[in-house]
């Protein structure tokens, strides 16, 4: 089961990787976006960390909403309220549960990208966070690991996309041959989780 | 008059000077009169480029008359973090709802409904109306 000490850890593992990656991911923005991905993320997510060590939320719906709400107050770019709405849809959906099983969140977490999925208009293929989150949390029901693999996998076949979303989608065909930054975050988050897993079985 | 009922009117832009311009350019083309209560929430808190929902928060509450708010935005995470606030959150006083405008003609648009005491369906009515005007 899964405690709210643990989506504390994910999401301060999130912020660690994020801060160590803010310089290739604000790289990847350049070209197609408008390079302030890594350093929007870096703010936000700092942010996450310091007020979750500050508050440490009771349970893990808690943790998430909160944390969802910090990046939409904070990131200050299109990655804000996306990413936050995914933390705070997932959060509400896992209620007030003090622990969650692996299926739980697997499923709250599919509300959370369907709320991204929703918010953005966007869809697989489009070359958004979404090429990375739909099969990272398809696979999610499988393993941490497979989730993370599949994040990863979906991030890379961004490359050959067109944008058909976002800032990158007013390039047109030379938007292709640019990894996208966002599925590229994305990603990160699932090597938090299985960091997370890891750490919490030594 | 008094302006109790009117409907208040946000802009969003991601830069301040944008947003400020905007509100001012509608408030004067809405003529004399009293004019509805508008707020400017452009940029950063910093005073860069991008959006706040803290601002849009901020200019949220000091329009608020009760009659409902129209929030136009220009675009990319001006768009997506006023729906995000309306979707998810508590930050923005009841009432309030996207407008899906352009957003100087919207603007103007809005200001002139708003003024006129229109409630904040035909606000929303007037600015979405501005896109059917064509140019060229």
């Amino acid at each position: 089961m899964l405690d709210a000490a643990f989506f504390r850890h994910w999401l301060t593992s999130a912020a660690a990787l994020v801060d160590r990656e803010a310089e290739r991911l604000t790289q990847l923005d350049s070209p197609i976006g408008d390079a302030d991905h890594g350093s929007n993320l870096q703010r936000g997510f700092a942010a996450v960390a310091t007020t979750l060590e500050k508050d440490a939320p009771a349970t893990p719906g808690a943790v998430l909403t909160l944390a969802g709400r910090q990046l939409i107050s904070t990131v200050g770019g299109a990655s804000g309220p996306l990413y936050g709405t995914l933390l705070r849809r997932t959060g509400k959906a896992l209620g007030d549960a003090a622990e969650v099983s692996e299926q739980q969140f697997a499923d709250a977490l599919r509300t959370g990208v369907d709320a991204v999925s929703a918010l953005g208009g966007a869809a697989p293929g489009d070359k958004t966070m979404l090429d990375a989150l739909v099969p990272a949390v398809d696979a999610l029901g499988e393993s941490f690991g497979a989730a993370r693999d599949a994040a990863n996998e979906g991030a890379l076949a961004t490359t050959p996309l067109q944008a058909r979303k976002g800032r990158a989608s007013y390039l047109g065909e030379r938007s292709i041959g640019h990894q996208d930054p966002g599925a590229t975050s994305s990603a990160l988050l699932f090597d938090a989780l299985v960091q997370t897993a890891e750490a919490g079985r030594e | 008059m008094s302006d109790d009922k009117l409907v208040g009117i946000v802009l969003v832009s991601h830069s301040g000077a944008v947003a400020e311009s905007v509100a001012a350019l509608a408030t004067a083309l809405a003529g004399g009169g009293a004019t509805a209560p508008v707020a400017p929430a452009g940029g950063t808190e910093d005073g860069g480029f991008g959006t706040s929902s803290e601002l849009i928060a901020r200019a949220a509450a000091k329009v608020d008359r009760g009659a409902g708010i129209a929030i136009l935005t220009d675009l990319g995470s001006a768009v997506l973090t006023v729906k995000a606030l309306i979707a998810e959150g508590d930050e923005l006083p009841d009432g309030s709802r996207l407008v899906d405008a352009p957003f100087v003609e919207g603007a103007v648009a809005a200001v002139v409904a708003a003024s006129a005491g229109a409630d904040v369906d035909a606000v929303q009515a007037a600015a979405a109306e501005a896109y059917s005007y064509r140019k060229a």
